[in-house]
């Protein structure tokens, strides 16, 4: 067999990116008798616990600029972001009907209210706000997620008729140790040489994730790390830049090629958190529900939806992706009316202006068509910077 | 020579003598926090759902509610200017306008609607109800005031019900971070039977605001549950919960709305008092406060009072039976902030309005959208759906801001209610000429 091409890999996950049936999604709870398959949207579920059960969890990131919204704009106010409308005409539409149950990770006001409109709009499938502390001592947020977390295994348990037992949770922890440290070195490959593998190809590669069992996905990202290093790529003058604030809503494919365009390198990003999430592995030895809990509240990213206790700390991940990465630059990118994006962003600002490091900010919406004017400043942020930084 | 222009001043605000008394507590509220440095008192900032008062006031500390500062600078036409000093400062155009109007009158020299300068926290109280907003904003005032942050989370009643699990988490929060901490900014030692008699002190109040709110199924009210409501929940939700002025301003108020109901009177609003009732209303979301005189006006120039309102409840859903319990201390200000109204499911704020209108019997349903409070506002124009197919009812759905002048138009919005009005009119008449068929 073969190994793919780069762009063979990349025209798959496109394809994928683009299918808004989840036909891949669907064919999998087909091939088998009783399998389930359960959504969840940003940022992060363990989704450990999903496999453990038998089934597949399914990253619904709204519906991007190729889903035309009738019925979820009847939804919202036209000052409420754009993902819970889209998410929700995918439910309308039929196009989740296969979805077995939901998820909403505790972020924001919009994704916690969504979870309720959820059950009133579709009482029969089973939903679940997911909570999680934003304390992060052992004794008290710990005891609090191991209580969620099992509570959460207890219904996919009811769910699936099935047991889940330690090891199924220790193997699918190890499952997905193997797909994180992959997708850490597709990043770590990116941000060393970004011309081998542009942002634009790494978000689709990472987004087929969201809807690919585990095991094949891992498998591509083995297969286009190779086939990405191995590949003959010009290295243009770019300037390195970060991009932040789009860990909820994503951005239309397109704004990331613009910014490529208007020359950057994406050589970090805080797209579809939830595939890393949890910095390093997670143990297999001992209680896996308190590994994972060991995981979440002292090895895992920070971002603007999670409290942040120590006020010197707030923002200095950014600063150390900068450092860690060779950064020229940050580009805060946050969807419209993206409440955590938008009040952290100034505090993130703060904290880069007091580290000498350049940053400019727009908006977005995941179905924003109008790219010129991003394309612009994400240009004049490109040349200010090798200009101010060559004097 | 130049015509001299004069300007209609508008009438003084008629209030009843509960509305003044109010008053007066509040002033007298902001002249201790700008006396507190003078007096030695320390200030713990906090928010209005999830408000601990009864343990700061274990501590000595006065309550600082940012919240309330923004309203009263929304209701003294201050906000606006604030709000855009804010966006000067980078703050977004789509964020929640009291932050920025927090932001901006500290960037103006923090003076409170007495006219004095507020002082700085000693402590920033984080007591996270029902909105993720308040993390961000006390995130942004640490930053400012560089002072001790306490942390305090509520987990979301997503499903519907309070599990034991919630009740630990935050249980043990209090236990092992929030008193600790508190003792150790005020340097007093915690006293949980100070804590008691708070509490206890609490109930009393609450079952007299109890009796207020649940009077409004009287025809006619004797209290608009919403404009009036926002004067009668002040003390409770504000500074004074646990304190023998808010036992006292309840029992007064009690008798004031005894009094109208023997008097068969409805509400009394800026204007006089209340008309006939032709309209009985629920209300869903908080109000303008920017224009709100003009915004009361539009409901009662057409004789329409509201009967019950979901922003009565942000600070505690106590007509749906919660009493802060001395005899479970801590367990019960968990039950407290788990119970307010924002951190209720979706679900759970359809049953209630749905309740509200068959218990009040009201004839229909406004739903006041704010344009920036993701909170209430992400699920209304369902929870207005539902309410209707539930009810058979009809909705109306208007859409202002809090404290950003920049999003009331009051034309607008007089239009719609206007028009919902003879909606409610053709209704009715339809539904008599059913009932003669």
């Amino acid at each position: 067999m073969t190994t793919p091409s780069t762009s063979e890999i990349v025209a798959r996950c496109k394809a994928l990116y683009e299918d808004l049936n989840f036909t891949t999604a669907r064919e999998w709870k087909a091939a088998e008798a009783g399998r389930k398959v359960i959504g969840f949207m940003p940022i992060y579920i363990p989704r450990e616990i999903i496999h453990a059960a038998g089934m597949l969890p399914l990253g619904i990131l709204g519906g991007g600029d190729n889903l035309e919204v009738i019925h979820g704009d009847a939804y919202y106010q036209s000052y409420i972001c754009r993902i819970p409308r889209s998410t929700i005409e995918l439910g309308i539409s039929g196009r989740l009907d296969f979805v077995d149950g939901m998820l909403f990770p505790s972020i924001c006001d919009v994704i916690r209210n969504l979870s309720g409109m959820w059950k009133t709009l579709f009482p029969e499938v089973y939903s679940k706000y997911f909570d999680v502390p934003q304390t992060y001592r052992d004794e008290i947020g710990g005891t609090f997620y191991i209580g969620e977390m099992t509570a959460f295994m207890h219904d996919l348990e009811e769910l699936s008729g099935r047991k889940i037992t330690a090891d199924d949770l220790r193997h699918s922890i190890d499952v997905y140790n193997k797909n994180r440290r992959l997708v850490r070195d597709l990043y770590a490959l990116r941000a060393q040489k970004p011309w081998q593998a542009p942002a634009s190809e790494a978000y689709l590669v990472i987004r087929a994730g969201m809807v690919l069992p585990v095991e094949e996905h891992s498998e591509l990202l083995e297969h286009y790390i190779a086939a990405a290093g191995a590949e003959d790529r010009p290295i243009k003058d770019n300037c390195r830049v970060i991009v932040t604030g789009m860990f909820c809503e994503q951005p239309p494919l397109n704004l990331i090629k613009s910014l490529e365009l208007s020359g950057c390198y994406v050589v970090d990003d805080d797209f579809m958190l939830v595939s890393r999430w949890l910095i390093g592995d997670v143990p297999l030895e001992g209680d896996p529900i308190h590994n994972l809990a060991q995981a979440f509240l002292h090895h895992s990213e920070s971002t603007a939806a999670k409290y942040e206790p120590d006020r010197e700390e707030k923002g200095q991940f950014l600063v150390r992706a900068v450092r860690r990465t060779g950064a020229e630059g940050v580009i805060f990118a946050s969807p419209s009316f993206c409440d955590p994006a938008l009040l952290d962003r100034p505090m993130q600002q703060n904290v880069l202006a007091a580290a000498d490091i350049p940053y400019i900010a727009f908006k977005y919406a995941e179905n924003s068509g109008q790219m010129q004017p991003i394309r612009e400043q994400a240009g004049t942020f490109v040349d200010s910077i090798k200009l101010w930084s060559a004097a | 020579m130049k015509p001299q222009t004069i300007k209609a001043q508008p009438k003084d605000a008629i209030k009843d003598a509960s509305m003044l008394k109010q008053k007066e507590m509040m002033a007298k509220h902001y002249d201790r926090l700008s006396d507190a440095r003078e007096n030695g008192e320390k200030v713990a900032s906090t928010f209005v759902p999830g408000n601990l008062n009864e343990l700061l006031m274990c501590f000595d500390l006065v309550n600082n509610l940012p919240e309330v500062n923004a309203i009263q600078s929304g209701l003294r036409k201050q906000s606006g200017a604030y709000i855009m000093e804010a966006e000067r400062a980078g703050h977004s155009e789509d964020v929640c306008t009291y932050v920025k109007s927090d932001i901006g009158m500290m960037a103006k020299g923090n003076i409170g609607p007495n006219g004095r300068k507020l002082p700085d926290p000693d402590v920033l109280m984080l007591s996270y109800t029902g909105c993720f907003t308040f993390m961000k904003w006390f995130e942004l005032l640490r930053e400012q005031y560089k002072c001790e942050t306490i942390f305090f989370q509520t987990p979301y009643m997503a499903d519907g019900k309070i599990t034991p699990n919630m009740i630990q988490y935050m249980v043990r929060q209090l236990k092992e971070e929030v008193i600790p901490k508190l003792e150790k900014v005020s340097g007093v030692k915690f006293d949980l039977d100070r804590l008691r008699e708070y509490l206890g002190k609490s109930a009393k109040a609450e079952d007299d605001l109890v009796y207020i709110l649940k009077s409004a199924k009287h025809k006619p009210s004797p209290i608009d549950a919403y404009f009036g409501g926002i004067y009668y929940i002040g003390p409770i939700f504000g500074a004074f919960r646990g304190t023998d002025d808010a036992v006292e301003y309840y029992r007064f108020l009690r008798k004031e709305v005894d009094q109208r109901i023997a008097a068969g009177l409805g509400p009394v609003t800026p204007d006089g008092p209340m008309g006939e009732e032709k309209y009985r209303l629920v209300v869903e979301g908080p109000p303008n406060y920017t224009h709100f005189r003009q915004f009361w006006k539009m409901f009662h120039d057409e004789g329409a009072t509201v009967v019950a309102s979901s922003y009565t409840k942000v600070g505690g859903t106590y007509d749906y039976g919660f009493r802060h319990d001395p005899a479970r201390p801590l367990e019960s200000l968990a039950e407290y902030c788990l119970g307010v109204y924002t951190n209720r499911s979706l679900p759970m704020r359809i049953d209630m309005l749905v309740d509200h209108m068959d218990e009040y019997q009201a004839d229909g349903l406004v739903i006041n959208s704010i344009k920036s409070c993701n909170s209430f506002s992400a699920g209304q124009l369902l929870i207005m759906r539902e309410v209707e197919k539930r009810t058979g009812k009809p909705a109306v759905f208007i859409e202002t801001d809090l404290v950003d002048p920049r999003y009331f138009s009051a034309a607008n919005v007089k239009n719609r209610l206007e028009s919902y009005f003879q909606m409610i009119e053709q209704k009715r008449s339809g539904a008599s000429r059913g009932a003669a068929a």
